[in-house]
């Protein structure tokens, strides 16, 4: 194998560990270690989808920073959301929801300035969340993101994600959650 | 406690004497096959706003009640809703969400309908039909009355109701809290592009009551008034004005529309908010100077939720936002939820408001994820049979509204209680259940516009 396509290897390797680990941060509910992992000028948007017409693609999606989303937001909001949830009255999430997350088909798209020396990722994944609580109450979401990562000392950063939901109507009540 | 028959509503299920409500109204699913009818086929619903359709042949899908509705623009300009379903087999002749078109084709035999609404094609129709089809009578159905006020569009199914300004009586006003500018110029709202839309495992009533003015539910939402997400960085909302402003129920009787309003005394001056972004706080200060030099009570008003009945309940103010409440059956709430900026404010001021709309209300709010789960679990919790025998109490500060309620020289509509003190009442939900219960008995329009009946002259002058 050339050194090239043995770094690509290693670096798809590194990133799909990183989004693995990120997972279990969350599903462990340790929010704060997963704060951690965002870098402070993260992007964290998640559009709103509409049905149109074949050939006018640009539309399905809600602008960035101009239309409504389901998410728009940095790390402040996603702070807070955090806090919220540890103030322990935060009653859609209280008692707690029981989460999944599974990330599958981990794409690298890009690596800055090279494979070799990645500073910067930029991958694709596919996402389910389970998201189960109090008795019965379950959900299932399903999508793609669209991650860019950062490096930081040995690790990553999560600089910005994009969520795509594959839902019209959202299904589930609230998002309580991460993604 | 009687479910059946069109008279045992009113003394049976919604007992304004005592101020009790059956459960049954929430979870019975018959009674909501008959709300249905009673209610949703009679009443002028919220179908969109104007600028969603800009052009000719534009569309956006909507919905009244159960149904989907096509919102459209026909070719010569003018705004039609009609049902979204097929003459011929029914199927759905439109399954985009928006977008242009010169027609609507039907997938299933191809029929093909103008933007018009006219049948404007049918496959075969000579041959296969003989040309004996009369295209002028299998055009889309149409809504009987629509209306377009400051943008919105409202439609009703019912050619016997009356008018839509007439229906929406002296709530007027707190309809262009949120359609007028902040500056107090009319009819300045503007939609923000991608409508939320999401399910919540409750009755509609449970937000239409909510939206009404539960102004007691405070203590739900004490976890975001921790974190903060308000435009100045706490609480909720930005509240310096109406630490002097007096806080009130209004409810208009007869037509089942109610909200929390506040009322500042007169010669106020602008407080600081939004100090989170010295631009948009500038904005505001700007706006709420030009609004007291406007002619209209309205300046001394501050929007606050509130509902039109049935089914729209509106937030003018913080975040400025309309909502629908779609039944989907007796168990379930389609949301439908529209967001709002002025028109002409710079681009960092609609960036902002945007930010804090999306993090307070919708799935995703912080504020809106609690007001779901209390909706879903008080459902549920109500749908046995066992708690069905046991009614709501609806009972706080029954007897405590007054009429020509006048602070500081400004006269408000309706009934008003004053929370100033009181913090909460139920007389707005007992307004919704009186008018609902009188929709569920009422066989015509003519026996539900009582004010007619009472000063014919309010009528006349709502024209
Ligand atoms: S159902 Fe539309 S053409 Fe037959
Ligand atoms: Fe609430």
């Amino acid at each position: 194998m050339s050194d090239d396509r043995l770094a690509r290897v290693l670096l798809t390797h590194e990133v799909a560990e990183f989004l693995y680990a990120e997972a279990e941060l969350l599903d462990e509910r340790h929010y704060d270690e997963w704060l951690a992992l965002l870098a402070d000028d993260i992007r964290y948007w998640m559009p709103m989808r509409r049905n149109v017409k074949y050939g006018e693609a640009a539309r399905e999606f809600t602008r960035e920073q101009a239309d409504i989303a389901w998410f728009d937001e940095g790390k402040e909001t996603l702070t807070r959301r955090v806090r919220q949830i540890q103030t322990g009255i935060h009653w859609a999430e209280e008692p707690q929801s029981r989460i999944a997350h599974f990330v599958s088909n981990v794409q690298l798209i890009e690596a800055t300035p090279s494979v070799a020396d990645a500073q910067e990722v930029a991958a694709k994944c596919r996402f389910l969340v389970y998201r189960n609580r109090v008795e019965t109450e379950t959900d299932l979401l399903i999508g793609k993101r669209e991650d860019t990562l950062r490096r930081s000392g040995n690790g990553w950063l999560v600089a910005r994600r994009k969520i795509i939901l594959d839902q019209n109507v959202l299904m589930s009540k609230n998002l309580t959650f991460f993604f | 406690m009687t479910t059946n028959g069109p008279r045992g509503y009113r003394p049976g299920l919604v007992d304004l004497a005592t101020g009790q409500i059956s459960r049954e109204i929430f979870v019975n699913d018959d009674i909501y096959a008959e709300e249905q009818e009673r209610v949703f086929a009679r009443s002028w619903l919220f179908v969109g706003h104007e600028s969603q359709i800009p052009n000719p042949g534009d569309f956006f899908v909507s919905r009244m009640g159960e149904e989907s509705v096509i919102l459209c623009r026909d070719r010569a300009g003018a705004v039609h809703v009609f049902l979204n379903s097929c003459r011929h087999r029914g199927m759905k002749v439109c399954r985009y969400d928006d977008g242009n078109t010169t027609v609507f084709t039907c997938p299933y035999h191809g029929w093909s309908y103008g933007t018009d609404g006219a049948l404007v094609g049918v496959p075969y129709f000579r041959e296969a039909y003989h040309s004996a089809l009369d295209k002028a009578r299998w055009g889309l159905v149409e809504v009987a009355q629509m209306c377009a006020y400051k943008g919105t569009v409202w439609a009703n199914w019912d050619a016997a109701a009356p008018p839509f300004l007439e229906y929406l009586g002296e709530f007027r006003r707190f309809l262009d809290l949120i359609l007028d500018g902040w500056d107090g110029r009319e009819g300045q709202a503007e939609l923000l592009g991608g409508v939320q839309k999401w399910l919540i495992p409750c009755n509609w009533k449970f937000p239409a009551e909510n939206f009404s003015g539960d102004s007691y539910h405070n203590i739900s939402h004490r976890s975001v008034d921790l974190v903060g997400v308000g435009p100045s960085g706490k609480s909720r909302r930005d509240y310096g004005e109406l630490d002097v402003a007096r806080k009130l129920h209004v409810a208009i009787p007869d037509r089942g529309h109610q909200t929390i309003t506040y009322v500042l005394p007169s010669g106020h001056q602008p407080q600081p908010a939004y100090q989170n972004s010295p631009e948009v706080a500038e904005y505001f200060r700007h706006c709420e100077e030009e609004r007291r030099r406007r002619p209209g009570a309205n300046s001394r008003l501050i929007g606050a939720p509130g509902e039109i009945f049935p089914n729209l309940a509106l937030l003018p103010r913080q975040p400025r936002t309309l909502a629908v409440w779609h039944p989907k059956g007796a168990h379930q709430t389609e949301v439908w939820r529209f967001f709002f900026v002025d028109r002409d404010a710079p681009a960092a001021v609609k960036n902002f408001l945007r930010d804090y709309y999306i993090r307070y209300s919708g799935p995703a709010g912080m504020t809106e994820q609690d007001d779901m789960e209390n909706w879903n679990y008080a459902h549920a919790a109500s749908r046995g049979v066992i708690a069905r025998r046991y009614p709501y109490t609806y009972e706080m500060g029954l007897g405590h509204a007054v009429e020509n309620y006048e602070w500081e020289g400004l006269l408000l509509p309706g009934r008003v209680v004053d929370l100033t003190a009181a913090q909460a009442s139920e007389e707005p939900m007992r307004n919704l259940y009186r008018r609902w219960a009188e929709f569920m008995e009422a066989d015509s329009w003519d026996e539900l516009m009582t004010w007619r009946r009472n000063a014919p002259r309010e009528a006349v002058a709502a024209k």
